[in-house]
Order: C-alpha cells, then sequence, then structure tokens
C-alpha cells in the first residue's frame, strides 16, 4: 500500500501489520511503544521519540487480528482500544498528545526540545497545539479517509463530503499561512510539539490533489517541506517502507 | 478596585467560554467578562479576529498575553497558579501531570466530537430554528454510549477520571454534559450509568461550576 494509504488508517481499521522493529533499552526505566506502523496516532508518538534520540521498544498491535479491541488489551492497554500505548517503567499512558508532551517533558534535555519553558511561549504553543487537534486533524483526516483510504477499503468516495471539507479547509489554511508569516514556527520561532503533532496527518494528504491548497500558500508550503523533511519524521515514515 | 487584568471575551453560554469561566473560578482568579454580540457577528469583525484568528469564542487577554482554544486557556491558567483557589488541577507532580494530560485528550478527541454534535442537535438548533439531522443524532448517540461505557468503568475505580482529585480533566467535561442532561432528553446517557452519574453530580455541583450555570441563566 502506498504511503498516503497507510498514514490516514484510523486506529481501529483492519490492515495486516507490516514488519516488527524492536529496539531495545536495557535500562530498568524502559519505554515502550504498543502501535502500528501506518497508525497516525502511532507515528506522532514515534516522532517525538525520534526527535528525542530516545530509545524504545517497538511493540507491534495487530489490528487485523483486533488485538486492540481483546479483553487484555482494553482493561491493561487502552480502554478505548486505540494505539498507540506508552510505558515508561510503571507509566501506562494512551493518547497520542498526551504521550508527546510526556515525552517532551521528562526528557527536555534530550535531542530536540519540543516545548517552551518560558510560561509565555509555552501558553502560546499550546493555543496552536490545540489548533492542531480541534481543527487541522478532524479536517484533514476526514479528508484523508473520503480520499485515500475508502478507496482501499473497497468503499466509495463521497465527493461532497470532500468538497464540504476541502472548503473548510480553505480558512483554515489562511490561518495558518498569516500565522506562519508572523512566526517561523506554529507554536513560536521554534519547532515544537504544534508542529510535529501534524506531520502523520499532513503526510498523508500532501499524496492527494489536496496538496495544492498547502503549495497555494508560500509560507504554509514552505512550514510544510520543512518538518516534513525533518531526519526523526523521515526515520518514523521509513517504517511504511521496510 | 482595579480592573482585573485578565479579559474573557464571550457569552456564557457558550460551551468553549463556560469552560474557560468554570477554570478561572476555580482557581479564584479574578476577571472580566467580556461581552460578544455574536447575533451582531462581532466575532467576525477584524478587531476581534485581531485577538482570534478564526473568529470563534472564546478569546482571552492576561495582561499582555492574548490566548484562544479553551483547553489551552485552561492549562496556562492551571500552570500560572498551581497553588490559587483549587490546587492540583493540573497535578502536583509529571506522573499525575501525564494522566491528567491523558484523560484531557480523551475528552478532547473522544468524548467532545459526538456530545459537541448532540449539544448542537438537541439544544443549540432548536434556539437557532434550524433543522434537526436525526441521522446525525442516533450516530452520535451511539458514539457517546461507547465512551460513556469506558467512563463508567474507569469511575468505578476512581473518584475522578485522573485520580483520586478533581482536575482539568474533569472540568473539560462540564460544559458539554451540563446542556445534555439538564436541556435536551439525552440525561439518561448520564445518570443511567451509576459511575458516571455519581461523578456528573459531584462535579457538576462544585460552587464554581454553579457560578457559571447562574452566569448561563442570567
Amino acid at each position: 500500500m502506498s504511503l498516503a494509504t497507510h498514514l490516514f488508517l484510523p486506529a481501529s481499521s483492519s490492515i495486516p501489520c507490516l514488519v516488527k522493529t524492536r529496539v531495545l533499552f536495557s535500562s530498568a526505566m524502559a519505554l515502550k511503544v504498543h502501535g502500528t506502523v501506518g497508525s497516525p496516532a502511532t507515528f506522532r508518538a514515534l516522532a517525538a521519540l525520534h526527535e528525542k534520540d530516545l530509545d524504545f521498544e517497538f511493540i507491534p498491535v495487530n489490528l487485523s487480528a483486533k488485538e486492540h479491541k481483546s479483553p487484555q488489551f482494553l482493561a491493561h492497554k487502552n480502554p478505548f482500544g486505540q494505539v498507540p500505548v506508552f510505558e515508561h517503567g510503571d507509566l501506562k499512558l494512551f493518547e497520542s498528545r498526551a504521550i508527546t508532551k510526556y515525552v517532551a517533558e521528562a526528557f527536555a534535555d534530550k535531542g530536540t526540545s519540543l516545548i517552551h519553558k518560558d510560561p509565555k511561549k509555552s501558553a502560546i504553543q499550546t493555543v496552536w497545539t490545540e489548533v492542531e487537534a480541534q481543527k487541522f486533524d478532524p479536517t484533514v483526516a476526514k479528508l484523508g479517509w473520503e480520499i485515500v483510504l475508502k478507496p482501499k477499503f473497497g468503499m466509495t468516495t463521497d465527493e461532497a463530503v470532500v468538497a464540504e471539507f476541502e472548503k473548510k479547509l480553505e480558512p483554515l489554511l489562511d490561518v495558518y499561512e498569516k500565522r506562519l508569516t508572523e512566526s517561523k514556527y506554529l507554536g513560536g520561532d521554534s519547532f515544537t510539539l504544534a508542529d510535529l503533532h501534524h506531520l502523520p496527518t499532513l503526510q498523508g494528504i500532501m499524496g492527494t490533489k489536496v496538496k495544492s491548497q498547502f503549495d497555494a500558500r508560500p509560507h504554509v508550503s514552505a512550514w510544510a517541506s520543512d518538518i516534513l523533511s525533518r531526519p526523526a519524521w523521515v526515520k518514523v515514515a521509513s517504517m511504511l517502507t521496510k | 478596585m482595579a480592573t482585573p487584568p485578565v479579559k474573557v471575551y464571550g457569552p456564557p453560554l457558550s460551551t468553549a467560554v463556560s469552560r474557560v469561566l468554570v477554570c478561572l473560578l476555580e482557581k479564584d482568579v479574578p476577571f472580566q467578562l467580556v461581552p460578544v454580540n455574536m447575533a451582531k457577528m462581532e466575532h467576525k469583525k477584524p478587531d476581534y479576529v485581531k485577538m482570534q484568528p478564526f473568529g470563534q469564542v472564546p478569546a482571552f487577554q492576561d495582561d499582555d498575553i492574548t490566548l484562544f482554544e479553551s483547553r489551552a486557556i485552561c492549562r496556562y491558567l492551571a500552570e500560572k497558579y498551581p497553588n490559587k483557589g483549587t490546587a492540583g488541577l493540573f497535578g502536583t507532580n509529571p506522573l499525575v501531570k501525564a494522566s491528567i494530560d491523558q484523560w484531557l485528550e480523551a475528552e478532547s478527541q473522544s468524548f467532545n466530537p459526538p456530545s459537541s454534535v448532540l449539544t448542537f442537535q438537541l439544544f443549540f438548533a432548536p434556539l437557532m430554528k434550524l433543522k434537526q439531522d436525526e441521522a446525525l443524532i442516533k450516530q452520535n448517540e451511539a458514539k457517546l454510549e461507547k465512551v460513556l461505557d469506558v467512563y463508567e468503568n474507569r469511575l468505578g475505580s476512581s473518584r475522578y477520571l485522573a485520580g483520586d482529585e478533581f482536575t482539568l480533566a474533569d472540568l473539560s467535561h462540564l460544559p458539554n454534559t451540563q446542556f445534555l442532561v439538564e436541556k435536551t432528553d439525552k440525561a439518561e446517557l448520564f445518570t443511567s450509568r451509576k459511575n458516571v452519574g455519581r461523578w456528573w453530580s459531584e462535579i457538576s455541583t462544585r460552587p464554581a461550576w454553579k457560578k457559571v450555570v447562574e452566569m448561563q441563566n442570567a
């Protein structure tokens, strides 16, 4: 399957899991991610771990075997039956944006700084992190589902829905264009979680006709190219081709 | 008395505005509520859009900082005033904070979408004389039921979502649930579930939330 297809997988889809990669961490406080290659949420968490140069064990969750809906998974990993699930010693977390935040704070001095320490800068970054969660992701993931995934699952793209959501995306990207004219990155003058959280969904949509909306806006286009070419992200995305 | 430096722009009836208001009240942070006449499209005018580029409510100002997105504003307040008012809204150590973040994200990603659709369809649409979408209502009720089943299980072994203390994670649920329980015929989604019902009863009777509801009904 294509890169674009994989990146729109919702957490509960049934796609056969691909290669098993295990990067072992020998310390007592091991980092683990239970997830699925191609799941945007899993990739969001992995992007943060790679930005921080952290060693972790990746434990594949077999979505096609409905492993994420098994009683054990629901009871001991994520009661919502979704990937990823993160472990750090005794701490267990679900929700990719909570995982990235924890990693960014717990390992603040390692690798790329993904958060601002100054309270005012941090507040601004949190604003744009919410924009991704509340506005960008729902809009773009919906487009990805219609354009990329439905055909792969033998379903028909609803062109009316595509048109509706393309129309929603335009003013959203206008705000992004203005923001990125005033600020190098969404959350401030450096790359942070506010930008990182966009990566999986952004990568997926750039493989579709919707890319033209991004290309039409110079600052958005430059920002997208910039963050998609970060080595940590390229490392995550390359899991799809292994 | 000097004008409080904190300003919140928007009507208290807005779920997002009320989320910020309850947080300010829980934290005992004085604020000024600035009305925004949405019927007159005040929220789309250039002066307002300067503060909130999406033309939505709330907008928030504290000293020289302007913020939007209610959950971002709540996080800012909880971090700026950790020991003021209700302490521990964002936890007292990184592990607790991680758990709160997790349930805040669960609210944002799993609870908010279906409960927002239902709130709009069942409360705001009739108010605005808009046609209701029965299929959408049914679809989202089913989604919300699944989420509430998870909450029912969680709240059977935990007093509040993130642990034994009331936190931002619980607070974030107040606005939509208030409408669904008090202003629609979907109350039993919450009240028929023993643990969810118990949790709702506890969090909705907190003085700060009661004050917000008064502001909404004013």
